[in-house]
């Protein structure tokens, strides 16, 4: 069963791929089929291991033998990993269902479903893996797959480029990333997970040398993998690919971008729990490259036009969460707000999925607004998905949301303080531009001068069916999960795939603080009905008088614009540097074109000697001779 | 064993090699099928002997001796498990440079497959030899087809390339004959078995280290007298291309092994720093100028500079992973670079230019061929999954026992390959068709798609199951390491 969860979507991927031919109804209906059922054994898998405790490690074929290094593919179940099979195989196979409608029109299907299984593929190999090369593999692959899929329609330059720079900024996590590996190999002798968790304890005192200073083994383990972690779920400074990302096509986005691929970063630093919890500076560090993503991401999104970009940043915005989360030690929390993310976001970007079909392959929310009586369905649905993103009661997000801050504030240190007050003021930013997306969107004028609003209809069922599932999913998981991730028996439930060196402390939390953070998402939604549909002149005058500020989000703090600065064009100067300066100029200059025009130069002053004079050779004997006798007179 | 099967796999080739030549000059088709039958029993010869080959046992296999000039010089051939990898590599290579250029070279066939068979015996030699004369002759034997390919074949600059690629690698190799010369003035022997018995003074090693290390630094090639590389696959034909990146390039990093580590142990360890600059250097420096090409082979070209980087750093760590990965980058370099070269030959035949701004959504028209292409691309930047990436990891895993700093740097060579790797694919592969000639094109024909199918699905194989290559190869690479330690050690407790 384990082995059809697992290769079950390459199957699928594969006769897409090579059944091309065979019609896209053919290609659509085996990979989702294939998908579907995959999503059901995940299912009883979990549920196997929840009421019954099966958990297990199944060997499948000898990978890389050189050495003290024995790597082997396995698939391995424990708590976390049902987890997240069931959060990828779910998702996956709604956004296989949902893509046969959304990209109905499109001539390469076959292709899309393909790429899509095979993502789904080398997402599953990645949390079932019991070691850091095949957790290496599966993360470079969904890396190339999301390449794949962002530059789907590879004809669009914009959508090559984002491509690209999405495969290469990860490789500079995926850079850290290996050189954590390397480190722990070294170190450690393995690259097994529980062979190293087992030694970690004894070595968390060891301090190695790197370049000039000392430095603590673990802290220095944990801080390059989660550079890893940190290109691969979007953190701040390795972020710039996620919004670029949304070139490819929305259902991608759900699926990669939101729901599973970015949240890999999540899963590792969990995983690794066992290190991390020895090492207080790292965990510092985890929680404050959270905040400072939290909290530039959901700025950003405050001001952006693109519908697809806001969710992006968003979902940036809530990786950020989910680390600040880990950063405080709460991993059973962030696994809970990545389980519940995963189901709104996912109807979120499926939403604005929907909504960008309706307008067909309209982004710009300027150019909406006003339908939503022509589109109530959509639009009860976005609802649904932005109730629960901005935390509101009794809905999904408002569980995961705030225990994280409940447990920040259980933490009672500084950095827990900071949390608390970066996830409440946060919270409130996420309510508002969640509203005002939503605003514009659907109220107010009909903004839309191409297609007139007659025109418009609401999408087929094939798309809004999944949308109900994880519209469900976005209400209810937070209620009905709760108590199995977080609550009295979540250390029953992770048993030891989470590991934590202290328990936190069961201290009754004050009613107001409590209260708090859902009053503050309620006040949100009356402040953005003011700016942003009553009376929009609040808003201009804002903007006026923080003209500035307002660029400076706009343009995403100046971030890429600093990044080809710093980076891409100094380094295309040195690359022609190197060609023309170094290599043609320099070593061919002196190297080989040097030494051949010296010997002919040289030959050519040698062959003047051959006059054919005979008294020009007479001459040059008769000085030699007189040397040779000098010479010999001499001596 | 009786049967001299080395014997007969090197010289194959050059009997093939003198039936085409007997073969009517008009009749093509003749030598055409003698080329493919000689390669075709080569490549099973050489299946053969790594099928029979014992991996169990250290020493050298399937020996052959005989004397050639009294006291001096003997005909002795044998292989260990890292040389019958290169046979079958070369065995392999050449088989599949015979199918390609089959089609693909209108003038002159006849001549080219002859130059192609010669070449083969010399490759071939050189992996096989245990005398160092007899692979002296080997190596620089080699160059006389390979010179030959690119002078009379080659592009619009071949002459000047030809000869920078002969000049270049015929001054490094003096050095190495002097060298050799040298050895049997110390040690009476030129039998390389021998030798690694005798031990060679250190004072001697030094030097010798380098003589031998400038002839295999110009082949391999390491910064800086790697500039005869981008010419020389630039201008020569496809076929020429593929033997040069694949099995040409792959000589040196196995004379570092079996010649320099073997002999030279305390001088090979005195160097490590020097081979480290040199090959960090190679990594960056080459990636960084690939990153700007306009040119398609010579982006490959560059690229495999930096590949070869990685092997020797590997090479110098004596470590297991290290030399263990080295020469899996070696096999896995020949087999992706040779693709992305024929690749590169595809587009060539069609459209006779290697500029990338010619192309841009080659996808649209040539689906199949861009398939093949891109899982190459993907290769190249080393890919979990594919071949490029075990030699690679297991290269910087060594790397980082000696030296986490060199480890690291190596590490960015890494993130450049993907932007140079991926930035070829953009240019040629994706986008809208700029240029109409490209509307025109045809996909991949039986043969060509053949051939890189089969590629594809080595370089799959082997990055998803290397046991094969790690079996045959650990016993050998163990004991060099083993001698090597004990050398070192023996040299300390000397001090001590």
């Amino acid at each position: 069963m384990e082995y059809l969860i697992v290769f079950l979507p390459l199957i699928g991927s594969l006769i897409c791929y090579l059944g091309k031919d065979l019609g896209n109804l053919f290609s659509e209906i085996s990979s989702s089929l294939l998908i579907v059922v995959s999503a059901v054994l995940s299912i009883i898998i979990f549920y196997n291991g929840f009421v019954h405790n099966i958990y297990g490690n199944y060997q499948i074929l000898n990978w890389i033998n050189s050495g003290e290094l024995n790597v082997n593919w396995s698939i391995n179940i424990d708590p976390l990993s049902s987890v997240m099979i069931v959060v990828v195989t779910l998702i996956s196979a709604l956004v296989h269902i949902y893509s046969i409608g959304y990209m109905s029109h499109d001539p390469h299907k076959p292709r899309f479903m393909s790429y899509l299984s095979l993502f789904t593929f080398s997402m599953l190999c990645l949390v079932v893996s019991d070691n850091f090369l095949q957790l290496f593999f599966g993360w470079e692959g969904v890396g190339l797959c999301s390449y794949l899929l962002i530059g789907f329609w590879y004809k669009k330059n914009s959508a090559n480029n984002a491509a690209i720079k999405a495969f290469i900024v990860n490789r500079v996590g995926d850079f850290g990333l290996a050189i954590g590996i390397f480190l722990i190999f070294f170190q450690f002798g393995t690259l097994n997970f529980s062979e190293l968790f087992n030694l970690v304890e004894l070595n968390s005192d060891k301090n190695i040398k790197f370049i000039f200073a000392d430095f603590n083994l673990i802290t220095t383990i944990c801080v390059f993998l989660f550079i890893g972690a940190m290109g691969k779920s979007a953190q701040f400074i390795l972020h710039t690919w996620l919004p670029d990302a949304m070139e490819g096509p929305t259902p991608v986005s759900a699926l990669i971008h939101a729901a599973t691929m970015v949240t890999a970063g999540v899963f590792l630093v969990v995983k690794c729990s066992p290190l991390f919890e020895y090492s207080q500076f790292a965990l510092n560090l985890v929680a404050i490259v959270g905040m400072i993503t939290a909290l530039f991401a959901a700025s950003v999104a405050l001001v952006q036009n693109d519908i697809k970009k806001i969710i992006a940043y968003s979902t940036c915005s809530q990786l950020g969460y989910m680390f600040f989360a880990a950063g405080i030690g709460a991993y059973h929390v962030a696994m809970f707000h990545l389980f519940t993310h995963a189901f709104f976001k996912a109807l979120l970007f499926l939403g604005a999925g929907s909504v960008i079909h309706v307008f067909r392959d309209e982004q710009d929310i300027g150019n909406m607004g006003g339908v939503w009586k022509k589109i109530p369905f959509t639009m009860t649905l976005m609802l649904i998905g932005t109730l629960a993103l901005t935390g509101f009661p009794f809905l999904s997000g408002f569980y995961s949301k705030d225990a994280i801050i409940e447990f920040a504030y259980l933490k009672n240190s500084n950095i827990g303080t900071y949390v608390v007050v970066v996830g409440i003021f946060t919270a409130f930013l996420t309510s508002l531009y969640s509203w005002r997306l939503f605003i514009r969107t659907f109220f107010g004028e009909y903004n839309n001068k191409k297609i007139s609003l007659k025109e418009l209809h609401e999408s087929p069922p094939v798309m809004t069916i999944p949308l109900i599932i994880l519209a469900l999913g976005s209400i209810f998981s937070g209620f009905l999960f709760k108590d199995i991730f977080i609550g009295q028996s979540n250390l029953e439930f992770w048993n030891d795939s989470i590991f934590f060196l202290n328990d936190f402390k069961n201290t009754k939390i004050s009613t107001w603080f409590l209260l708090l953070t859902p009053s503050i998402v309620l006040i949100s939604i009356p402040i953005a009905y003011f700016i942003y549909l009553k009376d929009k002149s609040i808003l201009d005058g804002i903007k006026k008088t923080n003209l500035p500020l307002y660029k400076f989000l706009l343009n995403k703090w100046y971030i890429d614009e600093f990044y080809e600065i710093t980076l891409v064009r100094p380094i295309k100067k040195l690359g022609l540097t190197f060609w023309k300066k170094g290599d043609e100029n320099t070593i061919d200059r002196f190297g080989p074109d040097g030494v051949s025009k010296l010997i002919k130069f040289i030959s050519n002053k040698a062959s003047q000697f051959q006059t054919g004079y005979i008294y020009d050779y007479a001459f040059v004997m008769l000085i030699g001779l007189s040397a040779l006798i000098t010479f010999l007179i001499l001596k | 064993m009786d049967f001299p099967i080395l014997s007969t796999i090197i010289f194959l080739p050059l009997v093939g090699a003198f039936f085409i030549l007997l073969s009517k000059s008009k009749d093509n088709k003749s030598a055409k099928y003698i080329s493919v039958f000689t390669t075709l029993i080569n490549l099973i010869l050489s299946l053969f002997l790594w099928y029979s080959f014992d991996n169990q046992i250290v020493e050298f296999q399937f020996v052959e001796e005989k004397v050639w000039i009294e006291n001096f010089f003997k005909y002795k051939l044998g292989i260990d498990g890292i040389s019958v990898l290169f046979i079958v590599l070369t065995s392999f290579i050449t088989q599949i440079c015979v199918i390609s250029c089959i089609n693909s070279i209108k003038l002159r066939i006849k001549e080219f497959l002859i130059a192609l068979l010669v070449l083969e015996t010399f490759m071939l030699g050189v992996f096989c030899s245990l005398d160092l004369l007899l692979f002296y002759l080997f190596f620089e034997a080699g160059l006389i087809p390979m010179f030959l390919i690119i002078g009379v074949w080659g592009g619009a600059r071949r002459v000047y390339s030809a000869f920078k690629f002969f000049l270049y690698t015929l001054l490094g190799s003096v050095l190495m004959l002097v060298a050799i010369i040298t050895i049997f003035w110390l040690t009476g022997s030129t039998d390389v078995t021998e030798i690694y018995q005798i031990k060679i003074p250190e004072q001697y090693q030094t030097i010798l280290w380098l003589a031998f290390f400038s002839s295999f630094a110009v082949k391999l090639p390491m910064w800086p007298v790697h500039t005869w590389l981008p010419d020389a696959h630039v201008e020569a034909p496809t076929a020429g291309s593929v033997i040069l990146a694949a099995i040409l390039l792959k000589m040196a990093g196995y004379g570092f092994l079996r010649f320099s580590i073997g002999m030279f142990p305390l001088a090979s360890e005195f160097f490590v720093p020097l081979v480290y600059v040199l090959s960090l250097i190679a990594i960056i420096y080459t990636s960084l100028i690939a990153l700007m090409q306009d040119d398609m082979k010579k982006l490959i070209a560059y690229s495999s500079v930096g590949h070869m980087g990685f092997v020797t750093l590997g090479v110098f760590t004596f470590t297991t992973q290290g030399i263990e990965g080295g020469i899996y980058q070696m096999i896995s370099h020949g087999l992706i670079s040779a693709a992305l070269f024929l690749c590169v030959g595809v587009l060539y035949d069609r459209m006779n230019s290697r500029m990338i701004n010619d192309y841009g959504g080659v996808v649209s028209i040539l689906p199949k061929f861009s398939l093949l292409f891109i899982i190459f691309v993907l290769g190249g930047l080393g890919l979990p999954g594919t071949s490029g990436f075990i030699g690679e990891f297991l290269v910087l895993l060594g790397a980082f026992k000696k030296n986490f700093l060199v480890a690291v740097i190596a590490s960015i060579g890494v993130v450049l390959a993907a932007a140079y790797m991926l930035w070829l694919a953009k240019k040629v592969i994706f986008g809208e068709v700029k240029n109409d000639k490209v509307k025109i094109l045809k996909d991949v024909n039986y043969s060509e798609g053949f051939v890189l199918s089969i590629l594809v699905i080595l370089t799959l194989f082997f990055g998803f199951y290397p046991e094969p290559i790690f079996n045959t190869i650990s016993p050998s690479v163990n004991n060099l390491i083993d001698v090597y330690q004990f050398e070192i050690n023996s040299k300390i407790s000397n001090i001590n």
